[in-house]
């Protein structure tokens, strides 16, 4: 029933792709250490400058170097071949098992930190300058997939019964790219805090790491446009779960904690959205909101199914 | 409609000396607009988010009574105060309604006004031209050797290949053009909100109408859809308990299959349903897949053993089949424990009653029995015979699949026997009962729901979900020209901006319109000002 041999497999490529992102976090670091120019950017604060903001500064980044530029696309060049990896870790564990590979939490948590990877790699790919945040965002991930290894992983074995069932395709895999979308998401807005407080003092002061950031309107709309993305995903995501409980647990809604959590952060998202649009929360008060939105996205894959227990509990941790 | 949009008129305030009446209506249209202003929805999403946590994180009586017991217990000072909170009925709690209703008045009175609105916006016209055109953020200007009516002509022509709706006017400086386009924007914005009102209807429907009620079917056994029926059931304030539909189901037959490794791979019961006093259908149901006729649903909700006795009391009477369902204590193995009462027995004074644990694959390690399989491969049951007063009658409820302990603590009910039986052994009490384990049924605990709020539910989901599609993707544009004759001579020069709302950079579609527009005009020599964007994708 489970090919071992393909099952063993699988759980290699994850320490290869760990090697693969490590390596690229290097190349990251290495651009934002050798790609600063002397000339510090003098850039000031586009808060909330939209993309036709007169400012021609807020949108504009510091110019870099031939050689930090060089290992920029390093850095690119490995994070797609640890994602490669990454993605012959599912794809060897649904062929060792013979199902889709999110049937615990292990195999759920990796596939939300590909998506993660995947969007941030797609986003940076159609602007550059992201790449200069190449390091915020693979740190984390590596850190993740560590964490993921340590603590959650799950030998391959089959499905309980009441996984088994079309919706599982259709429910978890809206909920993993959600989720994973809203993480880059998130990472965004917390830079755009990190750059706006550094802008918000002296612009270009202190230098360093912020200052090779991606102007703060650059930022503010990465993250409005990949939560903009990720939120009629996650909203189907929850009306396929909602769907799928009707016909497993004999209610479509039982406020269940993993329920509970979902609903939680859908709000949350939702009360983003609004701020977004509302004279006196755009900004940084809106990313605020966004960072709490990260956090109980977070909270909801790793709580609920560690310590908590529902009817959701197919983590495979017991 | 925009949210920026100029605030709405002040409230008028009251002359002086006016009636108290018509000051307290002022006070209460400045909550009115206060509670449906956008920041208040914020706030209020913030506190229903909020609110939602201890519902999470505290157990909660609706998912189960147990876990807000061992609370209770464990936490005897603060969990009583907990309680006085509603923070163990929280999603039923007053707070949590007031949240959502303020939430949902809030809704109302920003989206009816916006609804009317916008049906107002559908039929009227573009508005005229602003008097600035160059300071909008996407603007410019182009010259084209055509006359100003020609020019305009065609903008018209490459903004209507577009899906514009255009409207021309003459303007104090000449020929103006006014187009729009994307009004399922705002329609979708008000279909989402309105998704949203309808799915809250839907929702409080079911809880009003809905019933619920669980039971435990051992194989050759059934029930009728009646509250009596059910070992635990729940109702709406709004269910008749005489109107419940006439269904009765029977249990013919269960299967649990299980992997190599005993992951249970299905569940399935093979059930036989009808009306009271009909033949019946035969169907299976199972886990993901249940029972569904008007309106009503039958589903299997978990499963068990309910192992046979035979017991012979001493004058020689015989109690055959008696099948008591024993709960799974471990859900790995399926052991599980249960007890069978027999208060009355013909001609005995004692009350009879058998406790145990039941292992569907049973392991005797040092006396001890423990299950070793899930799947009935060699029953056992590890038995305790009790004999004298069950207490039963006493006014308190008991559990059926226990006996009471107090009884025993005091002296009315006496140990008379234990033994560890396969299928077909027995156990001799001191005074000639006889009983043996004759056999193992297999029960499903059986759930029979019914909501007629959930295809409202479903229906505003889907609804939900199309007119978020619409307002979070469409965009709204509006597109404005004017033509002039050029001072320096022949010729007209075109004034051109657009405003959009929503969906990415706007910048670069204004700049192949106004590439496209250059050529049509045939003048290559004007450029327009519009700023380069910083990204080239278009989305
Ligand atoms: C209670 C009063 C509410 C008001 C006054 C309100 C108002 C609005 C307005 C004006 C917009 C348009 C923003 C834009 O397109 O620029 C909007 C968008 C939106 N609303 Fe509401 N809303 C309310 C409640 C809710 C609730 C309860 C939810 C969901 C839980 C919700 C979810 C959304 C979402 C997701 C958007 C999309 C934002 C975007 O366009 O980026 N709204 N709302």
């Amino acid at each position: 029933m489970i090919d071992s041999s393909l099952a063993e497999l699988s759980d290699n490529l994850f320490s290869v792709s760990v090697a693969l992102y490590s390596v690229a976090l290097l190349a990251f670091c290495a651009q934002l250490a050798f790609g600063r120019r002397s000339v510090r950017s003098r850039e000031l604060a586009g808060v909330g400058g939209g993309p036709g903001a007169p400012t021609p500064p807020a949108g504009q980044e510091a110019p870099e170097t031939a050689q930090g530029t060089r290992w920029g696309l390093l850095g690119m060049a490995l994070t797609a071949l640890g994602a490669v990896a990454h993605a012959g870790v599912l794809v060897t564990r649904g062929m060792a098992t013979d199902r889709l590979p999110w049937g615990n939490m292990y195999e759920f948590a990796t596939a939300v930190v590909l998506v993660a990877v995947v969007a941030y790699f797609v986003l940076a790919v159609r602007q550059p300058s992201l790449r200069h945040i190449g390091v915020f965002v693979l740190g984390p991930v590596i850190l993740a997939m560590v964490g993921i290894g340590l603590f959650l992983y799950t030998e391959a074995g089959p499905l309980v019964a009441a996984l088994r069932s079309s919706w599982l395709g259709i429910h978890v895999s809206s909920a993993i790219l959600g989720s994973g979308i809203f993480l880059v998401s998130g990472i965004a807005s917390a830079l755009f805090l990190v750059r706006t407080r550094r802008t918000a003092g002296e612009p270009g002061s202190g230098g360093g790491l912020i200052d090779r950031l991606p102007s703060a309107a650059g930022l503010d709309r990465v993250a409005h446009r990949t939560a903009v993305f990720g939120f009629p995903i996650y909203t189907f995501a929850m009306i396929a779960g909602a769907i799928w409980a009707e016909s497993a647990w004999g209610r479509f809604w039982g406020w269940d904690p993993k329920e509970t959590w979902m609903f939680i952060s859908w709000v949350v998202y939702a009360a983003y959205l609004h701020a977004r649009t509302t004279a006196g929360w755009r900004g940084r008060p809106a990313a605020w909101i966004n960072v709490v939105g990260f956090a109980v996205v977070l909270f909801n894959l790793l709580y609920v199914n560690m310590v908590s227990t529902g009817l959701h509990s197919y983590g495979g941790l017991d | 409609m925009s949210v920026e949009a100029p605030p709405r008129p002040a409230t008028p305030m009251p002359p002086d000396g006016s009636s108290a009446g018509s000051r307290l209506g002022g006070l209460l249209l400045r909550w009115w607009r206060r509670l449906t202003a956008m920041r208040t929805a914020i706030i209020l999403l913030f506190l229903l988010a909020l609110a939602a946590v201890p519902g999470s994180l505290l157990p909660q009586r609706s998912l189960s009574q147990n876990n807000v017991r061992q609370y209770f217990a464990d936490h005897p000072t603060l969990a009583p105060v907990l309680d006085d909170l509603y923070l163990f009925d929280v999603f039923s709690s007053p707070w949590f309604a007031a949240v959502y209703l303020l939430l949902f008045i809030s809704l109302i009175g920003c989206v009816v006004p916006r609804a009317l609105e916008h049906a107002r916006a559908l039929r009227t016209p573009p508005p005229p031209v602003p008097r600035n055109l160059l300071r909008l953020p996407d603007s410019g200007e182009l010259r084209s050797p055509l006359g100003d009516a020609a020019a305009l002509d065609v903008v018209e022509e490459e903004l209507r290949v577009r899906r514009y709706r255009v409207v021309r006017r003459d303007g104090a400086r000449g020929p103006e053009l006014s187009a729009e386009k994307g009004h399922l924007k705002e329609t979708g914005n008000l279909v989402f909100h309105l998704s949203l009102l309808a799915l809250l209807l839907g929702l409080a429907g079911g809880k009003l109408w809905g019933y619920e009620g669980s039971i435990l079917v051992t194989e050759g056994q059934g029930f009728c859809n009646a509250f009596q029926q059910y070992d635990t059931y729940s109702a709406g304030p709004l269910v008749d308990s005489g109107d419940l539909s006439a269904l009765c189901v029977d249990l013919e037959q269960f299967r649990a299959e299980y992997e190599e490794n005993l992951t249970a791979a299905s569940f399935t019961a093979d059930i036989r349903y009808g009306a009271p006093s009909a033949e019946g259908r035969a169907t299976t149901i199972g886990v993901n897949d249940p029972l569904r006729v008007d309106g009503d649903r039958v589903y299997v909700t978990g499963h068990g053993f309910s192992p046979t006795f035979t017991v012979t009391v001493p004058d020689g009477t015989t109690f055959t089949d008696l099948t008591v369902p024993f709960l799974p204590s471990d859900p790995q193995m399926m052991a599980s424990e249960g007890a069978l009462k027999l208060p009355d027995i013909p001609g005995q004074e004692e009350q009879l009653a058998l406790e145990g644990f039941f292992a569907p694959t049973g392991l005797v390690q040092g006396g001890l029995l423990t299950s070793v399989d899930p799947r009935p491969l060699a029953p056992q049951v590890a038995i305790f015979a009790y004999q004298g007063y069950l207490g039963l009658d006493s006014g308190l409820p008991q559990s059926v699949y226990s006996i009471d302990r107090s009884q025993i603590e005091r002296g009315r009910l006496t140990e008379v026997g234990a033994a560890n039986l396969a299928v077909g052994e027995s156990l001799d009490l001191p005074d000639g009962t006889r009983i043996t384990f004759s056999g193992v049924k297999e029960f499903a605990a059986m759930q029979f729901s019914h909501d007629p709020g959930q295809v409202w539910v479903l229906g505003s989901s889907i609804t939900l979900l199309a007119g978020l599609l619409g307002m979070l993707l469409l965009r709204r544009e509006r597109v404005f020209a004017r033509a002039e004759p050029a001072r320096d001579g022949g010729g007209t020069v075109l004034t051109l901006a657009s405003l959009t709302r929503g969906g990415g950079e706007s910048g670069s579609r204004f700049a192949i319109l106004s590439d496209d527009l250059r050529d049509a005009l045939d003048a290559p020599d004007a450029a327009p000002t519009a700023p380069e964007p910083e990204v080239p994708p278009r989305d």
